[in-house]
C-alpha cells in the first residue's frame, strides 16, 4: 500500500531529497524490500512528504480531546503513571494469597487473578488429575476459596482484574466475599478481563465454556447486572491479545478487537441499554509485540478508530464512551525458551512500544514466561523492568513522544486504513459474532500465523538464539521450576471434597434450580442467580456445568 | 521436504491431553506433517487419555505428537501407561511444546523418543516422524505376519 505524496512548497526540498536519494541508493546497492508484521511496506526514510501536518486538529488535535490519537486524558503519563497491573496465580488459595500480600507489600495498587486451567475448564478441582493443579493458575472454586484467598486485602480500597471468561462466577465469588466482609457493591473496582468470548471462541479456546448464543446472553446480562449493582466494575474488557498471540498481525488484532467491540455495544443496544452507560465501562486488553514502531501505531489508529467509530456509528455522545482504555502485556510469543535471560531485554523494547503508546494499564512479562510461571525472583524482575522505564528512563515526560514523527504518523494513516478495510470486511460478513461464527476469521489468523513461522524458518524474521546466533545457547541455564506443593494441594482437595458434603443440600438444590430457571427464562437476570449461588456455597464447577446443560456447551470453531 | 516414503503414508495424531488450550503450535506441526505427506488426524485441545488411546485403535496410527504448552506434560506418563496397557505399546510417542529440562527423563523414561522446543526446525521434526513411523509400521506389520501364518 502506497500513500499519496503530500504538496510541499520547502524551498530546496526537492533538490536535498534527490540528492540524499541518489547517494542512498549509490551506497546501499540492491536495496531490499521490508514490510512490516502486518504487511505495510517500510521505507528507509520519511519525509514532510510523507506527512507534514495537514489535518492537524482533525486527525490528531491534543491529548484528551477527540479523536484521541495522541492519548485520552489531557496528562497521561505525566499526571498519572500507568496501572503496574501484574498478572498473579499459583497453587492454592494461601499460596496466592502469600504473593498477593508481598506484592500489596511493595505498594501495588491494583492486583489481578489467573485461576487454574482447570477453572478455565469450567471443572472443580476434584475433577482433574492432580499434577496439574495450581500450576498455571490458583485453584478458586467457591466464595470461600476466594476469601482465604484475599485474605487481608482491603477489597473495597484496591482495584482487582479477575481472569474471568463467562460465566464471571470468580466475580461472583469476589460479591460474596465482599458481602460477608460487610464492604458494599458500590465500593467494588476493578475489570472482567476475560469477557470477550468471541476471542474465546476464535483464538483462546481454553477460555471458552458456554455456547456461543449462551455466553451472548450471560455477558449482557453480566453488563446490565454490574451496572446496576457494581457500577465501579468494568464489565467488559474487549481482548486483542488472544488473537495476536493465535497470529493475526497488529493490523488484524486491532481491527478485528474493534469489530468485536463494536458487536457487543450493538448487542447492548439492541438490549435496549443506553449507549453511553455501556461504553464508559469498555476496556480493551492487547499484547504488545517487539515490532516497536507498528505496535505504536496500532494503538494511535486503534485510539483513532474507536474513539470516530463509537461517536459516529454508535452514537455515543459523551466523551467517556470515546475513550479507548487498554492494558498492554508484553506478548510472550516474543519471548524464547533460547537463552532466556535475553528476554528481560525484549520485555523491556516491547513495554516502551505500550508506554510510549499511553497505555492505562501494564503487565511486564518475567523472563522465564516462555517457559514456566514466573518465581518470585523473576516476577520482581518484570515489576523492576516498568520501575526502571518510569523513573530512570523518564518515558513519562512527554506524552505521546513519538507523535509528530513522519515515519510513526505515515505508519499511524497507513495501518488505520488497512484496519478500517478489515473492519469493513467483517460487517459486510455480518459482524463479528457471525464472521467468528463462520470461521471467517479464524482462517486469517491462521494463514497469518503460518506465514510469520515461515517467515521465522526461512530465517527473513530474526529471532536470537532460534535462527540465529545460537553458538550462545549453551551458555545459559534453565531458569528454575516452581510447581506447587503435591500435599498442600492434596489436602485442598480433600477439604473441598468434604465442604461440599457438608452444605445444605437444601440450599445447594434451590440455588442451582432458580439458577436453572433463570437460564430458561429470557426475563430473568441469569447472572444475578450466578451471585446468589456463590453466595449459598455452590462451586465453579457446578454451575459452569448447569449452564453448559441448558445453554448449551462450548466447543470452539478449530480451522487447521 | 522429506516424505515419509510409507505406503500407507504415516498416520499421525497431533492432539493435546489435560487443561490447556493454546494450539498455535500443534496446528502448525500438523499443517508441517500434512505438507510432508503424512495422514494428520488433528483434535481439538483437552482430549482425555481414554480419547486418545480410542483414536489411536481406531484410526490405527503410527505415531502420537503431545502439543504441551502449559504442564499438560505431567500427565503423558499417564498416557504412555494406558497405550501400554491397550496393548498400542508400539505406537510412536512425541511431545512438543515447552518441556522444562528438569521434566523431560520422566517423559523419557515413559517412552517418549523425542521433546521438541520452540525452534525446533521443521525438518528435523519430520524427518523423526518419518523414520519413528517406519519403525512402527515394521512392528506392525510383523505383528500382522505373524497373525496370518
Amino acid at each position: 500500500m502506497t500513500k499519496q505524496a503530500v504538496q510541499l512548497s520547502l524551498p530546496g526540498f526537492e533538490q536535498a531529497h534527490g540528492g540524499w536519494r541518489t547517494e542512498y541508493s549509490r551506497q546501499i546497492g540492491a536495496d531490499r524490500a521490508i514490510k512490516n508484521r502486518s504487511g505495510v511496506e517500510i521505507k528507509p526514510l520519511y519525509t514532510p512528504r510523507d506527512w507534514n501536518g495537514d489535518g492537524f486538529l482533525e486527525n490528531l488535535g491534543f491529548p484528551g480531546q477527540y479523536p484521541y490519537t495522541r492519548g485520552i486524558y489531557p496528562t497521561m503519563h505525566r499526571g498519572c503513571t500507568w496501572t503496574q497491573r501484574q498478572l498473579i496465580g499459583l497453587g492454592t488459595p494461601e499460596d496466592y494469597n502469600k504473593r498477593v500480600r508481598t506484592i500489596l507489600d511493595a505498594g501495588a495498587t491494583a492486583i489481578s487473578l489467573i485461576p487454574c486451567n482447570s477453572v478455565f475448564r469450567g471443572n472443580d478441582c476434584n475433577e482433574v488429575d492432580l499434577p496439574l493443579l495450581g500450576t498455571c493458575g490458583t485453584v478458586v472454586n467457591t466464595a470461600d476459596h476466594m476469601d482465604r484467598a484475599l485474605d487481608s486485602v482491603p477489597l473495597g480500597n484496591i482495584s482487582t482484574a479477575m481472569n474471568d471468561p463467562s460465566p464471571f462466577t470468580l466475580l461472583a465469588f469476589l460479591l460474596a466475599v465482599a458481602k460477608r466482609r460487610g464492604i458494599p457493591w458500590t465500593s467494588i473496582t476493578g475489570t472482567s478481563n476475560q469477557s470477550d468470548y468471541i476471542s474465546h471462541f476464535i483464538a483462546n479456546h481454553m477460555f471458552f465454556r458456554l455456547s456461543l448464543p449462551g455466553a451472548r446472553r450471560v455477558l449482557l446480562d453480566h453488563i446490565e447486572f454490574c451496572r446496576t449493582y457494581v457500577p465501579g466494575w468494568n464489565p467488559v474488557s474487549v481482548v486483542g491479545q488472544h488473537m495476536q498471540q493465535a497470529g493475526a498481525t497488529p493490523v488484524e488484532t486491532m481491527a478485528f478487537t474493534i469489530s468485536t467491540a463494536l458487536q457487543y455495544a450493538q448487542d447492548c443496544i439492541d438490549r435496549g441499554m443506553d449507549i453511553d452507560h455501556v461504553l464508559r465501562r469498555f476496556t480493551f486488553f492487547f499484547d504488545i509485540s517487539i515490532s516497536f514502531f507498528e505496535e505504536v501505531a496500532k494503538f494511535r489508529a486503534g485510539r483513532r478508530i474507536w474513539a470516530r467509530l463509537a461517536r459516529e456509528r454508535l452514537g455515543a455522545k459523551d466523551p467517556g464512551s470515546w475513550r479507548f482504555k487498554f492494558h498492554g502485556q508484553t506478548s510472550g510469543v516474543d519471548l524464547t525458551v533460547q537463552q532466556p535471560m535475553n528476554n528481560v531485554a525484549r520485555v523491556a523494547v516491547q513495554a516502551m512500544a505500550g508506554i510510549m503508546s499511553g497505555l492505562q494499564s501494564l503487565h511486564t512479562d518475567a523472563y522465564d514466561e516462555a517457559i514456566t510461571t514466573p518465581t518470585e525472583e523473576t516476577a520482581r524482575i518484570a515489576v523492576a523492568t516498568q520501575n526502571i522505564l518510569r523513573e530512570e528512563a523518564h518515558l513519562c515526560d512527554v506524552i505521546d513522544p513519538l507523535g509528530g514523527s513522519y515515519y510513526v504518523e505515515t505508519l499511524t494513516d497507513q495501518m488505520e486504513e488497512e484496519m478500517m478495510a478489515l473492519i469493513g470486511k467483517v460487517d459486510d460478513a455480518g459482524g463479528m459474532y457471525k464472521a467468528a461464527e463462520a470461521g471467517l476469521i479464524q482462517a486469517m489468523i491462521g494463514q497469518s500465523a503460518l506465514a510469520f513461522q515461515e517467515k521465522v524458518e526461512t530465517g527473513e524474521e530474526k529471532v536470537i538464539g532460534v535462527n540465529c546466533y545460537q553458538a550462545d545457547n549453551v551458555a545459559y541455564a534453565a531458569p528454575p521450576t516452581e510447581r506447587p506443593d503435591v500435599e498442600r494441594m492434596q489436602q485442598h482437595v480433600a477439604s473441598f471434597t468434604a465442604y461440599k458434603a457438608e452444605r445444605s443440600q437444601t440450599d445447594v438444590r434451590r440455588a442451582l434450580d432458580a439458577l436453572k430457571r433463570a437460564a430458561n427464562s429470557e426475563r430473568d437476570n441469569i447472572y444475578g442467580r450466578i451471585v446468589e449461588a456463590a453466595e449459598v456455597g455452590i462451586t465453579h464447577g457446578e454451575i459452569v456445568s448447569l449452564l453448559r446443560e441448558e445453554l448449551g456447551f462450548g466447543h470452539p470453531l478449530v480451522v487447521v | 521436504m522429506t516424505a515419509t516414503g510409507l505406503n500407507p503414508p504415516a498416520r499421525v495424531l497431533v492432539t493435546k491431553i489435560g487443561l490447556d488450550g493454546h494450539d498455535r503450535g500443534s496446528r502448525i506441526v500438523a499443517a508441517y506433517l500434512r505438507d510432508a505427506g503424512m495422514e494428520v488426524i488433528y483434535t481439538p485441545p483437552w482430549q482425555s487419555i481414554p480419547a486418545v488411546v480410542k483414536l489411536v485403535l481406531e484410526e490405527d496410527v503410527d505415531v502420537v505428537g503431545i502439543s504441551s504448552l502449559a504442564t499438560d506434560h505431567l500427565i503423558v506418563p499417564k498416557l504412555a501407561d494406558a497405550l501400554r496397557t491397550a496393548g498400542l505399546g508400539h505406537v510412536g510417542l512425541i511431545v512438543g511444546g515447552i518441556v522444562p529440562d528438569d521434566e523431560c527423563p520422566a517423559l523419557q523414561q515413559a517412552g517418549v523418543s523425542a521433546i521438541f522446543g520452540p525452534g525446533s526446525p521443521r525438518d528435523e521434526i519430520i524427518a523423526h516422524v518419518a523414520a519413528l513411523a517406519a519403525k512402527v509400521r515394521d512392528v506392525k506389520n510383523a505383528e500382522f505376519r505373524e497373525i496370518a501364518q
